[in-house]
């Protein structure tokens, strides 16, 4: 039913609608309300799961761990120095291959200190062994956790999933939801029944000791799995399409991209954006287009490739930084098209920066002018000083 | 697609005003996308809410510069936040005004004022402009009816029946009044 | 795809350490004992066995020689020796 929710609100129904067993997080803006709302729909008995309070992000990772190695589906969600205070769990979670669902609310990563959109946290993790998606909107998002559960959960991935949702523009921000029922989620999402767990009946030691002769093959099943994870996804989505009639649940968007001269390439809300500039330009006459990674790890390289094929300039649109490199998806649209075509990295919207038309308009207009791998974008000169000063 | 910047201070209920309006607008068929702007994130500390609609789903993830249409819930606000910047040319403004607060002018904006505290004050018991800026609103400008933000009224305080009415109370009063 | 990702408990008291040990190994008088079972609870291979007076022995497959149970016996009844001969 359509409804017009918070974007908390809704991520916490669409948990809710997974029905998890446990759900233990540690609130941290801009995740707040999700915990806040499901803490509720427990406590009002709406959602028989339990809810484990705990001192850090740290020990909530762990205690979903637990959990989902019980057998149990588990939730979770943070946010920036939450995430970075879990990261030594959340490789973990992968390489126990635990089908855990986080909602990261992405937030800036300190110093300085700053609670506003970028996506820098679970940019940082992308190398710790989950499936990442990237939410352009708040049904999406919604879309997105539910079919994340079952692709996470399929016996051949048993891979954890992270769904990547802007911190404040969609975890604050109210838009027309169209939330699922109970029943369609049932009839999607079955309950979680995993090849192995810990059962006093059947004991089984998990998280072992994987010493050179092991470790090295453990990673390998992982990427193997990811490589298989870019065939499944897209089943799940079309599984997704036929139930709930709609598309979110992919590795790629294509958006006006057929006849592009530039293209951005951006992951997340920004995308939305883009896309009312795309439509503005084209009035105007302007070849432009949108590539958007939905699914961010595995990462779609041969989709990537594939849609871009005839778009000879390209702009990659990062709201993160791999300090002393360039934006983490520049370095990846790169390796994955071929060297003829010009491709230009931009960093923008750090911290909450606002991304305004204007600003995606110099982007597509910079992208067809000359290369640059690196490329800040509205930047106030004037803060920016050779010398230490206060 | 038409755009509303609400100025208020953290804890005056800006969130509540632009959730309200996006359910009234909800009721008619229209899309919208609201979103606070925090700044030091604290009760007192000027913050905006912001609400674009549409026909169609919003997409523009940004905040609103040229705003058609401002909503002032703190008057105080008006000259130290610039309140009036950037209006489209046929922008209209609804402020709450104090007594001693001077009439605000802006040349080419349609500035309705009213005195929303005094009015909420003597209806709800407490100084909170914000449902008798929506009753004005919805008359000022027709985006919505006064039926639609009366529902969207009941639903956002439905599980808090005793200041229900008392709000509804204050949106009539506000439609009323301008 | 899958790797090696969990285990049976105890699976891995295949792995006979106890040839990691060196030096000395603890030998069991088996005459002043009084039953405490002192040198079971510190072991910290859990490879002693023995409930009864003077019938405690440790499990020299996995017994690494650190000389805890000879130390804490009140009874002085076990004795750490040469570790030679016993490969």
């Amino acid at each position: 039913m359509k409804q017009f929710l918070e974007g908390s609100w809704a991520f916490a129904d669409a948990a809710k609608l997974c029905r998890p067993g446990v759900i233990s997080a540690y609130p941290i803006t801009p995740q707040t309300h999700i915990v806040e709302h499901l803490a509720q729909f427990v406590a009002n008995g709406e959602l028989n799961a339990q809810t484990i309070n705990v001192e850090s992000e740290h020990s909530a990772a762990s205690v979903v761990l637990g959990s989902q190695a019980c057998g149990v589906r588990s939730f979770t969600c943070t946010s920036s120095q939450g995430l970075m205070l879990m990261a030594e769990v959340v490789f973990n979670i992968a390489g126990m291959r635990m089908p855990i669902l986080m909602i990261c609310a992405n937030r800036a990563l300190s110093a300085p200190i700053n609670i506003w959109n970028d996506q820098q946290d679970s940019v940082s993790l992308r190398d710790s062994g989950w499936i990442q998606m990237y939410a352009e909107n708040n049904q999406e998002a919604v879309d997105l956790v539910i079919a994340g559960y079952k692709i996470g959960e399929k016996p051949r991935v048993m891979l954890p999933v992270m769904v990547c949702v802007d911190g404040f523009i969609l975890t604050h921000g109210m838009e027309v939801v169209d939330m699922p029922t109970q029943e369609e989620v049932d009839q999607f999402l079955p309950p979680y029944n995993p090849p192995y767990k810990l059962d006093v009946e059947k004991p089984l030691s998990l998280g072992l000791l994987g010493g050179p002769d092991v470790y090295i093959e453990t990673r390998y099943a992982i990427q193997k799995t990811m490589e298989d994870v870019l065939t499944i996804l897209p089943e799940v989505g079309d599984e997704f399409k036929k139930k709930f009639g709609r598309e979110s649940v992919r590795l790629i968007e294509e958006y006006r991209l057929d006849d592009a001269e530039v293209a951005l390439v951006a992951m997340g809300s920004v995308c939305g954006t883009i896309k009312d500039v795309i439509d503005e330009l084209r009035q105007k006459g302007q070849k432009v287009g949108l590539l958007k990674i939905v699914t961010y790890r595995p990462f779609p390289e041969a989709a990537v490739n594939k849609a871009l094929a005839k778009v000879p300039y390209v702009g990659v649109v990062d709201k993160n930084i791999s300090l002393g490199a360039t934006g983490a998806l520049y370095t990846e649209i790169k390796a994955a098209c071929s060297h003829d075509k010009k491709i230009s990295g931009f960093v923008m919207g750090l911290g909450g920066r606002d991304i305004t038309k204007n600003s995606i308009e110099s982007v597509f207009s910079q992208s067809k002018e000359k290369v640059n791998s690196c490329t800040f974008v509205d930047l106030h000169n004037d803060l920016l000083w050779e010398e230490f000063r206060v | 697609m038409k755009e509303i910047k609400i100025f208020a201070r953290a804890g005056q209920g800006a969130i509540t005003t632009a959730a309200i309006l996006g359910e009234a607008l909800f009721y008619e068929n229209k899309y919208s996308y609201a979103f606070p702007h925090f700044g030091a994130a604290r009760m007192g500390a000027p913050m905006n809410a912001f609400l674009r609609f549409d026909e169609k789903p919003i997409r523009l993830r940004s905040k609103i510069y040229e705003p058609d249409y401002i909503i002032v819930i703190d008057p105080t606000l008006i000259e130290s936040q610039n309140a009036f910047a950037g209006l489209t040319p046929d922008a209209k403004a609804v402020v709450a005004v104090r007594p001693e607060t001077p009439v605000p002018q802006a040349s080419g904006v349609e500035v309705h004022t009213l005195l929303a505290e005094k009015i909420a004050t003597e209806i709800i018991g407490r100084p909170f402009a914000n449902t008798v800026l929506l009753g004005a609103f919805a008359k000022i400008t027709g985006a919505f009816t006064l039926d639609s933000v009366l529902k969207a009224v009941s639903k956002r305080f439905e599980s808090k029946p005793a200041i229900l009415q008392k709000n509804l109370d204050a949106v009539k009063k506000g439609y009323e009044s301008v | 795809m899958f790797s090696v990702l969990a285990a049976i408990p105890k699976s891995s008291s295949r792995n006979r350490t106890g040839s990691w040990r060196s030096l000395v190994k603890p030998h069991y008088l088996q005459k002043e004992c009084i039953n405490c079972g002192l040198c079971k609870m510190i072991c910290p291979e859990g490879c002693i066995e023995g409930t009864e007076k003077n019938q405690y022995s440790a499990d020299l497959d996995y017994c690494k020689g650190c000389g805890l149970c000879a130390d804490i016996c009140p009874k002085k009844d076990i004795e750490m020796v040469s570790n030679q001969g016993t490969e």
